[in-house]
């Protein structure tokens, strides 16, 4: 057993980046999913068969209670609750590295890491950083899920010297970490802890709504850098490699987020955005008309032109006008109209959220294009269908150097004949930007409920 | 000290000097430490912490170039997918848990297991969910 398991580990490693690599496709996705369960039941296994493993009640008990929350809760959650599951899922595995290190730390020969008192230098370092890196993601999260939930304001929170004051913590906690290693005191291990659980919730309340889809994915990461962490503790490379896996990925998602806002990572932590600023802009817009139209005129539209596109935003979650969506791009299809999707890259509130709504709402996903592959079709179509997004086509992104989201990526829907924007009033999107496109010569400004206006379309499509 | 605006500046900068100060000691300290370092190297786990670095720098190098392959179709299930795979962590958990003596340590491993196997099982649930989602449509 001494060498099978390493080799086990192996395998299991492998098995993870295969279900890793099966994403790269809808088709092998499914069969990637399948290497991560064979996985992770492998290294289960190979570890409950280890000699230092001797009594399993307790075991059992912990995988039944645990396991029977976890299938219940993702069985019951709404698509569109997703970004919220995610992140609650995200905590308990910080918090899970938390417990592990410090199980580690109070008996550290189960582990082979040296005695109670005189555990190794390099064990410890590592320890400390698995367990503060857990406490912060655990808490992070934990405040992540509440604002995307609601149950924190979604709004910014800041308070004077608050950068300083962050970064004086963090000094402290490494000052801390030193401390635990050199008197290896439990009391060092408990205050890295809890100033490491302050640090998470300090780190995410500046943030804005508008930003979490950046801070989903940097938790993602934090948790798997938090399992490295705990893999070099543990001596365990499978925890490395998996770590490593993680954190990896949700750095790269991280990236490609804020890239979609024209964010750096930095200003994104810094936090702040989404507060109170373009309260000017409105004003000079004030004098501007916009176009109103019914769901008659829109039906009337769209039955008549030859290409739609569909520009889905989170409104379109909330409201859960997905599958209304789906059914008239089905009687468009009908009626010979050509009906692809256009998903920008931060649309809902967690990577890729829009492409499983609509996959819900059984959208082929041969139709749904990513901004890149679909922005230089809008100069050649007759209708793009904005529902639930704002920020993302407006153009001033590309005009308005004072706009605070110039420079951002937004798809071009003001090239199009005809813009149809549904929205429940003339009022500013998430980021509080006014968008100059509900003046625009070409759009005519649905003002409804996302899913009633569809339904409404729908109706009049079918008469 | 009151958050009125004049006051800011003066605030954060005697917040930047503790930290300064701080930072000071930490740089002292640190000294030490690696020496420390050094010594625990020189006898034993040190040689661990090289295979490990090697492993970790390639894993991640395996990472980034696995995750940029992904279709950007398909980010929320590889954010539900690595949610669950970082869950592996509950390897650590079952060697406290299923360790002879009972205890503190014990009872954390017991807690490290159940969180770890919610994420585990609804990871990996929800993601199948989801993909069932993106089957393809006739």
């Amino acid at each position: 057993m001494e060498t099978l398991a390493p080799l086990a580990y192996l395998i299991a490693s492998i098995c993870f980046i295969m279900a890793l690599r099966g994403l790269s496709s809808p088709v092998t996705a499914r069969q990637g999913l399948t290497y991560g369960i064979s996985g992770m039941t492998l290294a289960i296994v190979v570890t409950l068969l280890t000699p230092t493993v001797s009594s399993y009640g307790l075991i059992i008990l912990g995988i039944a209670i645990g396991g029977s929350i976890g299938t219940i809760l993702a069985k019951k959650i709404a698509m569109t609750d997703l970004p919220q599951l995610v992140a609650a899922f995200h905590s308990l595995v910080g918090l899970a590295a938390v417990c592990v290190a410090a199980s580690a730390f109070f008996n550290p020969s189960a582990f082979g890491i040296g005695e109670i008192g005189d555990i190794k230098t390099v064990s410890l370092i590592e320890m400390s950083i698995g367990t503060a890196v857990g406490a912060l993601t655990f808490t992070g999260s934990l405040i992540a899920w509440g604002k995307l939930q609601g149950v924190v304001s979604g709004k910014p929170i800041t308070f004077g010297g608050q950068h300083a004051f962050n970064a004086a913590l963090g000094v402290l906690l490494v000052v801390l970490i030193i401390m635990l290693c050199i008197t290896q005191a439990p009391i060092y291990f408990w205050a890295i802890t809890f100033l490491a659980l302050a640090l998470g919730i300090l780190m995410i309340i500046p943030i804005g709504g508008a930003d979490m889809p950046v801070i989903v994915s940097m938790l993602n990461s934090y948790s798997g850098w938090a399992a490295a962490g705990i893999g070099f503790t543990l001596h365990n490379n499978l925890l490395i490699i998996t770590g490593a896996l993680v954190g990896a990925s949700g750095a790269i998602l991280s990236y490609i987020m804020c890239k979609g806002m024209n964010r750096s990572f930095i200003s994104v932590l810094l936090g702040g955005f989404g507060g109170e600023q373009a309260a000017g802009g409105a004003a000079d817009m004030g004098d501007r008309q916009a176009k109103i139209g019914s769901a008659e005129d829109a039906a009337y539209i769209m039955k008549n032109a030859s290409s739609v596109i569909i520009v889905p935003g989170y409104g379109m979650a909330v409201a859960q006008a997905q599958h209304a969506l789906r059914e008239m791009a089905d009687l468009l299809k009908k009626e010979g109209v050509k009906v692809t999707y256009a998903i920008h890259p931060v649309a809902g509130r967690m990577p890729g959220h829009m492409n499983v709504l609509l996959a819900e709402a059984n959208v082929p996903y041969e139709d749904v294009f990513e901004l890149e592959d679909i922005n230089r079709d809008f100069s050649q179509t007759d209708v793009v269908y904005v529902i639930g997004a704002n920020d993302i086509t407006n153009p001033s992104a590309k005009t308005d150097s004072s706009s605070p989201i110039y420079g951002m990526p937004v798809l071009d829907v003001e090239k199009a004949q005809t813009v149809l924007f549904i929205k429940r009033s003339l009022g500013s999107g998430y980021a509080g930007i006014d968008n100059p496109l509900f003046y625009a010569d070409n759009t005519m400004m649905l003002l409804a409920d996302a899913k009633k206006m569809t339904e409404d379309i729908v109706k009049s499509l079918e008469h | 000290m009151s958050d009125t605006p004049e006051n800011l500046p003066e605030n954060a900068a005697n917040l930047a000097n503790t930290a300064k100060d701080l930072a000071d000691q930490a740089a002292h300290i640190a000294a030490q430490a690696s020496q420390l370092i050094d010594q625990a190297a020189g006898a034993h786990g040190g040689e661990f912490l090289i295979t490990g670095i090697t492993v970790f720098i390639l894993a991640c190098f395996v990472g980034y170039y696995v995750v940029w392959r992904v279709t950007p179709a398909l980010h929320s299930p590889l954010m539900g997918v690595t949610n669950a795979i970082s869950s592996v962590i509950i390897v650590g958990a079952l060697l406290s848990v299923g360790a002879s003596e009972v205890g503190f340590s014990k009872f954390m491993g017991f807690l490290a297991v159940t969180l770890a196997s919610v994420n585990i099982f609804g990871g990996f649930i929800v993601t199948s969910r989801m993909l069932h989602m993106f089957k393809k449509k006739d």
